[in-house]
């Protein structure tokens, strides 16, 4: 086990930010923490980075006991949200930051900016300063910087969040082949689930200070522990007191499924290739339900407003079995 | 205009009597003295409030003590006070009646209390905003890669400093080789020993010689402008060597 | 709230140190010296301490630097507010220039100042002085020339003080007011002045402070008469070199009174401003 958090607990006055958190973050893997924002992910991000230091609680890294290790000596890598570049540095300078303090020769220095400029993909910038960046590539130099010094592990603290969508989209499948080519131990903080869907080889799920759910991608779409991670991992719906995915759910023109219910059409919205469609249970609550189709079954059922349908949720469609939220 | 002409007026009336009179007039004996005085302290003074104006920026912003509100208002005494209250002020702790024993008054240390007293805000009140918006980050990410908190200084938090230090440094200096009325009790205007550029000029004045007191005063025109644009080169300088 | 828990600290050794040092520098420098003119005032009682400031030529000095500080502060605060809006929302040649120009007052000496408004306006060899005197108006040693020193070196507060904050209040809203219909005047009164009301506010009282404590300037402009041209500062001095130290530390006392009086004002104004 490359870090091992063991029952942190971090309070800032009355508010808990971790509340006896444990969590083993296995060597050479992409991790990600996702949670909303102020459920303590950064907090514990820092925590490991010996940014922050806990109430109670261990953190060891790699074997090595950290708790009260300074930051410096914790060879950790960190790339921060706002990039926190060296402003009067030139990019090179600042990617040979960390080799400089560690005293290596200055051949050595040298070759290793360049290799990791390459890396980068910053070749051409090095000797610019960060304001001649763009905000993608200033996170990618960040990046550098941290991955300069060869960190045991590699922490990113919502590395993503202050660019815009495209770009975010761009950085995080490239930011996902670099970890297959560099290997190192990697945990980022996201609180976006479509980000640690895409990225992570595991995800763990924290909110309000304490851990909900760890598992890979799939085992938390498809098993999520509860309603708070089902429904923080992509839209839901609510049928019997059960949640469901909007598109988990089938429809049909016409009764005879065992077990469908009866519904009406009262508002479509068609976004790019699905169609929302808004249900309204015809039984005594009148119940509303969102509905996710394909514009295709959408076309060859004839779906549209006022007309009656049939709702049954898909065969294989996992429900939440957790309380209601 | 209401600058421009006045400034102009002294500018000319240095040179109306030529080269030669301007030169007899600054290579006089008692105005060479009074004038390497000046900027001589001045030099002095400004170092100081270098150091001692970032230290005190660095208290106000990143300590946490009782009393820091006051500290911050009592750095602002100077800029209020009428300078020859300051004067006075000064009298009174390090004067001839000095309730600690320490008398400096017509000493050339006194001439150096005196301007550093007034040209204390300044390092501190340019310094102060830059540092307050220095992000945190900056510092996290240093010390990550390894650096102890005097390396991430030297080398991080310091060079987005220097800019803001320079400023202060070059109105400071500045203003102490135009120090006068804070000087006018302090100092005994002793000739060759304590008599500063103002102090000369005003008796230039009150001899009735307008050349040589505007003669003076172009010099330390010109003094305070290289300081200001010399400070400003090198300024630029840091921003460009990226260091 | 994360920046204050965070580990990177500085030794408390080094803290304390730093503390130590500045606040000693600062209390021995400043603090304490300012401390002891009060007491010094006082030192012979507050009955001599009244009597000094009853003397004609002190009254009538306090009612002449009251006078200059009036006049120059409201000139100032017009000037320097045309002056603000033209550098900020203007475009035109030498504006760069301009602005340069506006620090130029605190930088230069207070006797250069005096000599400078000697040299144009006096009333034999001055370049203007002889026709302005013609016309029967004197400047040099009485109130206008006094008073346009003061000006002078108190010019720049104001305008320094409202420069930053009009950019940044930025001009969208005076638009928004005048595609609603209101006019240049009720856009100035009822949406710029508001947004830098404090900032202005700022910037007099620093200037009053300014215009209250000239001293260099003014010496050289006035001439120094006493019972005429005699400002409050002027009278420290004069008192003091007459070896009437009471009557010096009562008015150095009051000047300084006043000074911090200005500061507390501004000191208590910084956060309302900041939180608007």
């Amino acid at each position: 086990m490359s870090i091992k958090v063991s029952n942190i607990t971090k309070t800032y006055g009355d508010f808990v930010a971790l509340d006896n958190v444990s969590v083993d973050l296995p060597t050479g893997q992409l991790t990600a923490l996702l949670g909303p924002s102020g459920g303590g992910k950064s907090t514990l991000l820092r925590i490991i980075a010996g940014l922050e230091s806990a109430d109670t609680g261990q953190v060891n890294i790699e074997g090595t006991e950290a708790t009260h290790l300074p930051p410096q000596k914790r060879n950790v890598g960190f790339v921060f949200q706002h990039y926190a570049a060296f402003k009067h540095m030139s990019v090179a300078k600042n990617i040979a930051f960390g080799l400089e303090i560690r005293k290596r020769s200055k051949d050595e220095i040298a070759q290793r900016v360049d290799e990791l400029l390459e890396l980068v993909h910053l070749s051409q910038f090095a000797t610019r300063l960060p304001s001649q960046l763009s905000g993608g590539q200033r996170q990618r130099m960040a990046l550098a910087r941290a991955l300069a010094v060869e960190p045991t592990v590699l922490l990113l603290d919502e590395p993503f969040g202050a660019l815009d969508a495209k770009v975010r989209k761009e950085l995080r499948e490239w930011l996902r082949r670099l970890h297959d080519e560099v290997n190192v131990t990697t945990v980022f903080v996201t609180h976006d689930q479509e980000e640690a869907l895409e990225v992570a080889d595991e995800i763990v799920v924290i909110n309000e200070g304490r851990i909900e759910q760890i598992g890979t991608p799939d085992e938390l779409y498809d098993a999520p522990a509860n309603d708070f991670v089902m429904s923080f991992l992509g839209p839901t719906t609510l049928i019997d007191g059960k949640l469901y995915r909007p598109h988990d759910i089938e429809v049909f023109t016409h009764p005879g499924i065992a077990g469908s219910l009866p519904a009406r059409i009262v508002r479509e919205l068609r976004v790019g290739f699905e169609v929302r469609l808004t249900v309204e249970l015809l039984d005594a609550a009148h119940e509303e339900i969102t509905v996710t189709v394909t514009r295709a079954t959408q076309r060859s059922l004839g779906l549209r407003d006022g007309i009656d349908v049939w709702l049954s949720p898909t065969h294989g469609a996992v429900p939440s079995m957790g309380a209601v939220v | 205009m209401l600058v421009l002409i006045p400034l102009a007026a002294v500018l000319i009336t240095a040179a109306d009597g030529g080269w030669g009179a301007f030169w007899d007039t600054v290579t006089s004996v008692q105005t060479a003295s009074a004038l390497r005085l000046t900027v001589g302290e001045a030099l002095i003074v400004t170092v100081i409030n270098v150091v001692m104006g970032t230290a005190l920026a660095w208290v106000l912003v990143r300590d946490r003590f009782f009393g820091k509100r006051a500290l911050d208002v009592v750095i602002d005494v100077p800029f209020a006070l009428p300078t020859i209250v300051a004067g006075l002020v000064l009298l009174s702790l390090y004067g001839p009646k000095s309730p600690i024993n320490v008398n400096v008054a017509n000493t050339r240390t006194a001439v150096f209390l005196a301007i550093a007293f007034v040209t204390l805000p300044f390092v501190v009140r340019t310094t102060q905003p830059v540092l307050e918006a220095l992000e945190r980050d900056v510092e996290e990410a240093a010390a990550s890669l390894g650096a102890t908190r005097l390396t991430t200084f030297r080398r991080v938090i310091l060079p987005a400093l220097v800019p803001a230090i320079a400023a202060g440094a070059a109105l400071s200096f500045a203003r102490a080789i135009s120090e006068y009325g804070s000087l006018v009790l302090l100092s005994g205007n002793l000739p060759n020993r304590t008599e500063v550029a103002s102090v000369r000029m005003l008796s230039y004045l009150e001899n009735g010689d307008q050349a040589g007191a505007a003669s003076v005063a172009a010099i330390l025109l010109v003094v305070a402008l290289l300081v200001i644009v010399g400070l400003d080169l090198l300024q630029r300088r840091m921003a460009r060597r990226g260091e | 709230m994360a920046s204050e828990a965070s580990r990177l600290r500085e030794p408390l050794g080094v803290r304390i140190a730093l503390r130590v040092v500045t606040i000693g520098y600062v209390f021995a420098l400043v603090a304490v010296p300012t401390a002891l003119v009060f007491k010094n005032a006082f030192s012979d009682g507050a009955g001599a301490f009244f009597d000094a400031l009853k003397d004609p030529s002190v009254t009538h000095a306090f009612n002449l630097t009251i006078e200059i500080t009036v006049i120059s502060v409201l000139i100032n605060l017009v000037f320097g507010l045309t002056m603000a809006l033209l550098l900020v929302r203007y475009e035109f040649p030498g504006k760069r220039v301009l602005s340069a120009l506006i620090d130029v007052p605190l930088s230069i000496s207070p006797v250069v100042v005096g000599l400078a408004l000697v040299l144009v306006y006096n009333g034999r060899t001055g370049w203007f002085g002889p026709t302005l005197e013609s016309w029967g108006l004197r400047i040099i040693f009485s109130t206008p020339g006094m008073v346009m020193a003061t000006v002078f070196v108190a010019l720049p507060l104001v305008i320094r003080e409202l420069v930053p904050v009009l950019s940044e209040l930025g001009d969208d809203q005076e638009w928004a007011a005048r595609s609603l219909g209101a006019n240049g005047p009720q856009t100035f009164w009822r949406i710029t002045l508001p947004g830098i009301k404090w900032a202005l506010v700022y910037g007099v009282v620093l200037s009053l402070a300014r215009s209250l404590g000239e001293f260099g300037a003014i010496k050289v402009v006035s001439g120094n008469i006493v019972g005429q041209t005699q400002t409050a500062t002027l009278v420290v001095e004069q008192k003091y070199e007459g070896f009437d130290q009471t009557s010096a530390y009562a008015v150095a006392a009051v000047l300084a009174a006043a000074a911090m009086l200005c500061l507390v004002i501004v000191s208590i104004l910084r956060p309302k401003e900041d939180s608007e």
